[in-house]
């Protein structure tokens, strides 16, 4: 694997990734000439399935929003909606989608985005998603919106009467609407199959994201897990060539292992594996690969992350069912791990930190993101409790560039790997005298 | 006159009583009584009320204590209201609570119950989730299920059932409740010097602390006292007030909206106590289909409740309209994404419908009101130069 300072080393499972979304994005831009009807949704609480048996495409523009950040277009396009009079306290990614929206819809690719034929609003455990919509909803006069509620699991567990309550809004709103704007009949049977391939693709996330358990671990299940781990899985959930991916993937990562080798970072492998780390909240988009750099020079390694979860909990145990496919979507929608209560949000990063071995446990809070942040605090202080493991914490926003301070972060990453280090030490010493 | 100054007086203190000490000695006279806390906005007090409890609205520490612990629990960027709720809560101020309701108003609010949860305040946490469906036989059933868990909450502390009489028996208070209510409102809306809204604001909130009963005796008095003349007209302008419903404005705020030449005709401030629209069937041998229903369709137009298809900015323009009001003043608290994000679309239609506005953000505990003095004083003299 040859080394070049300015391009990123790939492996063959990030080309092909590259490829699917590319094609993806293609079609979306022919959408005129081939008529097919486009559905705009968010990633927690998907019905990627559902979306996809009637031909539809998905556009998610929380993804939108985070390619502006990583192409330096979302700080623009920020500005753009903040003149609209979208103040500087909310969520960045509404505002950078609504720039983006505003500057004529390029998506990542270069190419036009169009417009959406429906609006669905899976609104699964954050509450600005709703407003978001609105907001779409009157951007886009006239396009209808399918709203479909999600329950929180505000008791910590999912009950059969929400179950039914997100059945028949299915039955009675989603399904409905998206057969008038596909003009297709709901077929049951090819959502059904389609489960299939789901639940296949998440038995071998699952296994991917696992061998993090092993020292040193092939992956890193943050920075690589958003990279090329994860997107694949929400727009193509569902179909033959996402299963293909994942066992491609998994083949990659195996061959790792029984290697020994650790994670691919776009400087090359990482040779050393200093420390393991759980991370709560997602990176910083717009200097994504200073952010990385910073962990992978200090050898730092994220093993497990809450934020590769948002899409689903698989590691917990859920499956898209092909036996019961409404009720399968609406329990993967509760499911999600922003609609987890604050007691499983603890106990879920507590199990990653044992299980996954981890030396340390950060947090990096954004600005943007009540439905993360607030609370975040008391998370740390439950795990730090709990775990006597070292915490860290720092700032930072999805897709605003004015709240990414680098050297701010450097310098409270050093002193947390410092600390870390120390504790190694000393850990070490007091093995010894054992 | 000096009987409603007391009574002012006496609201006020209610109003800001952090110790909630009214509900305490209220809870000491029977022990079957419970109290049940809850957050903004809106909750349906009514089911408390019918199981021998009182509901008893937590809407901030506002200016009235220092936050010490509470800002170790939230970053700078997260709206001021729960560090002042977690204070009380670690400062022990709501020990005499047996539980907590959370209504689904935003993230916030949501993870503040799981904080409650972790540190094992209260008997109950309840997350409080309102459908955003609005179909009975979907979010209708929804929302009675939630209804009848904090039924079943109450139970668990004072196992006290609930009855089809109780319940029509609460309803009809609350109805009364509001009933009172939207009167001192009408009466302000057309002679706003007899009451001010800081005054208004203090008599309202005073009612979410105390029980219904003795807020309509309270209301009633009001009602009494404003139908008579008091107070001088001014040469003010009429402005309504949109997005501080669920963190409060200090009252200085308020003071120096209505110092700057503004006559507040109406608000969202206590928007809980105002949600639902009309009465509430009080004699049906369902009530809590009654109370479902009414959530439904009599709900009040909040940055809370899905509005395609009743959108929010024709609403506040009616609002404006109906009260004759000159213009909107958008007052949300910062880091609100709720009211925030419903901002730029309410200012629209202000535009397209020629309502003059300006906006400003505000934390409950803001102790500087000149800016904002300022801008309404701007805004009110604008609005009288070109009227
Ligand atoms: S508030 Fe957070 S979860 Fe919600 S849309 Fe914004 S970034 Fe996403
Ligand atoms: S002020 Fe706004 S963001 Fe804060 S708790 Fe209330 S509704 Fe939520």
């Amino acid at each position: 694997m040859s080394k070049n300072a300015t391009e990123a080393i790939k492996e063959k499972s990030m080309v092909i990734q590259k490829d699917m979304l590319a094609n993806l994005f293609h079609e979306l831009s022919k959408t005129k000439e081939t008529g097919k009807k486009v559905v705009y949704t968010f990633v927690p609480g998907n019905l990627t399935e559902l979306i996809l048996s009637f031909d539809m495409l998905p556009v998610y523009p929380e993804i939108n929003a985070l390619q502006s950040g990583m192409r330096k277009k979302s700080g623009a396009y920020i500005r753009d909606a903040e003149k609209l009079g979208f103040s500087e306290d909310v969520c960045t990614y509404v505002k950078c989608d609504i720039g983006m929206m505003l500057n004529g819809n390029i998506g990542p690719t270069g190419e036009k985005l169009p417009a959406p034929d429906l609006l669905l609003l899976s609104y699964t455990g954050c509450f600005t998603f709703m407003k978001w919509f609105e907001n779409l909803e009157r951007l886009y006069p006239g396009v209808p919106v399918a709203m479909l509620h999600t329950p929180y699991q505000e008791d910590g567990n999912i009950t059969p009467e929400q179950v039914e309550y997100m059945v028949k809004q299915l039955k009675e709103e989603v399904i409905p609407k998206m057969e008038k704007v596909s003009g297709k009949k709901f077929d049951m049977e090819r959502l059904s199959k389609m489960m299939t391939n789901s639940a296949k693709a998440e038995d071998l996330l699952v296994k991917i994201l696992e061998t993090a358990k092993n020292k040193p671990s092939p992956i890193d299940a943050y920075f690589a897990g958003v990279y090329y781990i994860g997107p694949i899985f929400t727009a193509f959930r569902g179909t033959d060539e996402a299963v293909e991916y994942y066992k491609e993937l998994y083949a990659e990562v195996t061959e790792r292992l029984r290697l020994g080798l650790g994670p691919v970072t776009p400087e090359g492998e990482l040779k050393e594996e200093k420390f393991r780390l759980v991370v709560e909240y997602p990176p910083n988009w717009t200097n994504f690969r200073e952010f990385w750099k910073i962990f992978y020079d200090a050898g730092a390694v994220i093993v497990a992350s809450s934020y590769t979860k948002v899409g689903g909990v698989y590691d917990l145990g859920f499956r898209h069912n092909p036996d019961e496919p409404l009720e399968s979507l609406s329990k993967y929608c509760m499911g999600c791990y922003t609609n987890m209560n604050l007691p499983q949000r603890v106990n879920l990063l507590a199990d990653y930190v044992k299980e996954y071995k981890a030396d340390g446990f950060l947090i990096n809070s954004i600005k943007s993101c009540n439905s993360f942040s607030a609370g975040q605090l008391m998370i740390m202080r439950e795990i730090e409790q709990r775990m006597e493991v070292p915490v860290g914490f720092i700032e930072s926003d999805l897709v605003d560039p004015r709240y990414f301070s680098y050297a701010n972060i450097k310098n409270r990453l050093e002193s947390y790997f410092q600390m870390l280090e120390q504790r190694k030490i000393i850990m070490a010493q007091d093995a010894e005298k054992v | 006159m000096k009987q409603f100054n007391e009574l002012l007086a006496s609201c006020k203190e209610v109003a800001f009583d952090l110790r909630f000490t009214k509900a305490a000695n209220w809870k000491l006279a029977d022990k079957s009584r419970a109290i049940v806390g809850f957050l903004p906005i809106y909750f349906p007090r009514e089911i408390v009320h019918a199981v021998n409890g009182l509901a008893v609205g937590i809407m901030g520490a506002g200016d009235h204590k220092q936050i010490i612990k509470g800002d170790a629990y939230y970053q700078s960027y997260i709206c001021h209201l729960p560090r002042g709720i977690i204070e009380m809560a670690l400062d022990d101020s709501l020990n005499h609570f047996d539980g907590f309701v959370f209504p689904a108003i935003c993230d916030c609010i949501r993870n503040l119950s799981g904080m409650f949860k972790l540190a094992e305040k209260g008997k109950f946490q309840r997350y409080f989730d309102y459908p955003q469906n609005f179909d009975t036989l979907i979010g209708g059933v929804f929302y009675r299920q939630e209804l009848e868990k904090i039924i079943a909450d109450v139970y668990a502390i004072n196992k006290v059932e609930l009855t089809t009489e109780n319940l029509n028996r609460s309803i009809k208070l609350y109805n009364y409740n509001r009933k009172l209510i939207e009167e001192i409102y009408k009466i302000r809306q057309q002679y706003p010097w007899r009451l001010s809204a800081v005054d208004t604001y203090l008599i309202i909130r005073a009612g979410l602390a105390i029980p219904v009963e003795e807020h309509n005796i309270i209301l009633e008095q009001t009602v009494e006292a404003i139908s008579n003349e008091r107070g001088e007209p001014m040469d003010n302008i009429r402005v309504v007030i949109s997005g501080s419903f669920c963190e409060q404005p200090p009252l200085g705020l308020i003071k120096s909206i209505e110092m700057a030449g503004c006559y507040i005709v109406d608000d969202d401030l206590m928007l809980g106590s105002r949600w639902i629209q009309g009465d509430i069937e009080d004699n049906s041998n369902d009530p809590l289909t009654a109370l479902t229903n009414a959530y439904l369709t009599q709900s009040t137009c909040s940055s809370a409740v899905y509005d395609v298809g009743n959108p929010k900015g024709k609403r506040v323009v009616d609002r404006v309209k109906k009260h004759d009001a000159d213009g909107v003043i958008f007052s949300a608290a910062s880091f609100c994404d709720p009211a925030l994000l419903d901002r730029p679309e309410l200012q629209k239609a202000c535009d397209e419908a020629g309502v003059p506005h300006i906006n400003f953000q505000y934390h409950e505990n803001t102790g500087q009101f000149k800016v904002i003095k300022e801008q309404a004083g701007t805004f009110s003299d604008s609005i009288k130069l070109w009227a």
